[in-house]
């Protein structure tokens, strides 16, 4: 669709979606919590669907659609695909969509079990046995990381897409990051268990930072040696128990963290 | 245009917008009277409570964090707080006032992101705030900036706005120089004459004349407007310690919810949130806020749940006076944290989120692991009390055409702020006239 204003041809704005799947939605409350971008933002783009901050509603097709959240429903595992349909770069953002999410603690146990923990009427649920990342249904264009996402890669990922380019998004790990900060390695200096080695760049090394070993929010990095660092995990004197736990938290579905912590699972 | 039957009528909101999660409104009204009113909430549940077990006790504030983006720091503190009972350990002094002043920075961000982005625009007669700000730029610049001072207050306390790292069982792993806290206090003090402009701002708005008689359940502590800690109480008389709130409150289950709803025993629906704590803890306020209220549209009680919005404001000013107050309190880093060892034994914790009390119960082992859990929710406990305010706002308001109905009833539910992902363990909006 072309608008011309004095004789130049202008593209349309591109239409944006936000659609929410199992989550907590605050990958998505990081598009709002751009406060300084936000106006800016929405000036080049058309919101097209975004029930967090809009009751207006444009139908698609999408250019671009952003994901929050995993599939852990039957009409979810529909419904993500009539999007795909709908989308031409199609956007996953935060663990929960790109590696299940913490809700994915399930895929270890009998959800029955859990529906009858939490329900008094287990027959007015209707849930999936797994909670799964939304590359295990459709094609996904990009995956952004983090739990929650950083809103900064957020914005350069928007820009990147609009501008067809590749977004600057490093995939080395928070280790380098604390490097290049200058922060004291807390796992030589205190024991502390850190799996800052094995995990993605994104938050800055943030919990290093804060004197606290990594605990994986943004999910495994490029070529992560999850097994070297079980191993010194191991030496530090953490159970198997222990080493498990660390693997499964937020991004349990990614295929690294998930191997890993089958090996540990039965010791203890 | 085909003519209607006045009478019968079904109002339905398939999706709610604006609201934290998902959920949706179903009214039916038959010969002139409202049949039924169903906050459907298909949020799709998570199982929090099932697969806390077996994790450690220290583990549970960074996992409770993710029961929600929008206030996470009230999952960590009641969780944090439940263990800490659990293990015979309290955290005061210093540290007791750092989690004040990052609570505040949760109420700050929440309640000016409520108020601007989500609410006013149903005053204002816009789809959202984006567009708002294209007639009201110094309005929405103004909200924007204030959510932003609460989430400085975030980072620097709490690392990052969201799922923040830095809250410990026993404290924090790391406290702020006094300088960090200086250059918090000069924007808070701008976000604080910027909460009384949004109170006199909100004081403007047209707002719909409505009032029930609620029963207001909010925590209510000796001398503080309460946040962190205080007695469970109402405006029916409970006056209970928090660790007594099964002995007095239920949930229950119903079908169109993925979120359990909750009751007084015996007695049935209650409110929590703004409105419950302004009418319990006016006199807990500090005489500038009361007089501001006074003057702005407030009386010293509040029945009429389109007035959140005043109440929110009036919430967003003490926020701010109480984190001046810590950074002028503050000595500088000491310890970060007091140890706390694992026992065999079981703790509550309860704080008011943003949205209301948020209520927690763990039991543990003598290894640290969580045998069981239970987390309920501000918006759990608000959907009976949001249903029943559409049966009789649709009863009063059945003059007004559907699409307006509908907007106002959307607005209605927008009253409480819900945030349907937490109370999912938690919405989607249908009115029927037949």
């Amino acid at each position: 669709m072309e608008v011309r204003t004095n004789n130049a041809p202008v593209r349309a704005r591109p239409k944006v979606a936000v659609f929410k799947f199992a989550s907590c939605d605050g990958c998505q409350l990081s598009l709002l919590d751009c406060e300084d971008e936000l106006l800016a933002v929405a000036e080049a783009i058309q919101i097209a669907y975004f029930p967090e901050a809009t009751r207006a509603v444009i139908d698609g097709p999408y250019d671009i659609s952003l994901i929050e959240g995993s599939i852990t429903t039957l009409h979810d595992a529909e419904r993500i695909h009539e999007i795909r349909k709908q989308t031409k770069t199609l956007i996953t953002i935060g663990a929960c969509a790109t590696a299940g999410g913490i809700q994915a603690l399930r895929n270890y146990s009998n959800v029955n079990e859990f529906v009858n923990v939490v329900y008094a009427h287990p027959e007015y649920i209707s849930t999936l046995r797994t909670s799964t990342p939304i590359s295990d249904h459709v094609k996904v264009d990009f995956e952004l990381n983090g739990c929650p996402i950083n809103k900064a890669q957020l914005i350069e990922l928007i820009s990147a897409t609009l501008n067809n380019r590749r977004p600057l998004i490093k995939a080395h790990s928070v280790c380098i990051e604390c490097k290049s900060r200058g922060t004291t390695c807390v796992m030589v200096s205190k024991g502390e268990a850190c799996l800052g080695p094995v995990t993605h760049a994104g938050c800055n090394a943030l919990c290093p930072s804060y004197h606290r070993g990594c605990f994986g929010c943004y999910g495994p990095n490029e070529t992560p040696n999850t097994a070297s660092i079980a191993e010194r995990f191991s030496i530090l004197g953490l159970t198997s128990a222990e080493i498990t736990r660390l693997f499964r938290l937020f991004t349990t579905e990614s295929e690294a963290f998930r191997d890993e912590s089958r090996k540990h699972a039965n010791g203890s | 245009m085909p003519m209607e039957a006045k009478d019968s009528r079904t109002i339905q909101v398939d999706y709610l917008a604006r609201v934290e999660g998902e959920g949706a409104l179903y009214i039916k009204v038959k010969d002139g009277q409202v049949e039924d009113a169903k906050l459907n909430i298909f949020e799709p549940p998570r199982f929090f409570e099932a697969f806390l077990r077996g994790r450690s006790f220290r583990e549970v504030p960074d996992i409770t964090a993710r029961i929600c983006g929008i206030c996470p720091i009230a999952y960590q503190m009641g969780s944090a707080q439940a263990m800490e009972t659990a293990c015979g350990v309290a955290v005061n002094g210093q540290l007791r006032d750092l989690r004040h002043l990052i609570y505040c920075g949760e109420w700050i961000e929440s309640h000016a992101l409520h108020v601007f982005m989500l609410h006013a625009p149903d005053f204002m007669g816009y789809q959202d705030a984006i567009t708002m700000a294209k007639d009201h730029p110094e309005v929405v610049n103004m909200g924007l900036r204030l959510k932003k001072a609460g989430n400085e207050i975030m980072n620097l306390l709490g690392g990052r706005e969201i799922h923040p790292i830095n809250v410990k069982v026993g404290g924090f792993y790391r406290l702020p120089e006094i300088s960090e806290m200086e250059a918090l206090k000069a924007e808070l003090e701008w976000a604080k004459e910027a909460s009384i402009k949004t109170l006199q701002f909100c004081a403007g708005l047209d707002i719909p004349d409505f009032q029930r008689d609620y029963e207001l359940v909010a925590m209510r502590h000796p001398e503080e407007y309460a946040i962190l800690s205080g007695r469970i109480v109402s405006n029916k008389g409970i006056d209970i310690a928090i660790e007594d709130f099964l002995e007095h409150f239920e949930e229950f289950h119903v079908p169109q919810s993925t979120s359990l709803h909750a009751g007084v025993k015996e007695r049935g629906p209650y409110l929590v949130g703004p409105m419950a704590r302004y009418n319990l803890n006016f006199d807990r306020l500090s005489g500038e806020i009361q007089e501001l209220a006074l003057a702005n549209g407030l009386e010293e009680t509040c029945f009429n749940p389109f007035k959140s919005i005043l109440i929110r404001s009036v919430e967003l000013i003490h926020a701010c006076d109480t984190a001046i107050a810590v950074c002028d309190r503050y000595l500088g880093p000491g310890n970060a944290y007091v140890d706390v060892e694992p026992v065999d034994g079981e703790g509550a914790g309860c704080t008011e989120a943003p949205r209301g009390i948020c209520w927690h119960h763990y039991a543990i082992g003598s290894d640290g692991l969580v045998k069981s859990a239970r987390i309920i929710p501000p918006t759990s406990q608000n959907q009976p009390s949001m249903e029943l305010d559409m049966r009789h706002f649709v009863q009063e308001n059945l003059h007004l055409p559907d699409d307006e109905l509908q907007w106002q009833c959307e607005q209605g539910i927008r009253n409480y702020d819900p945030c349907i992902s937490c109370s999912c363990h938690f919405l989607k909006l249908n009115i029927e006239r037949s």
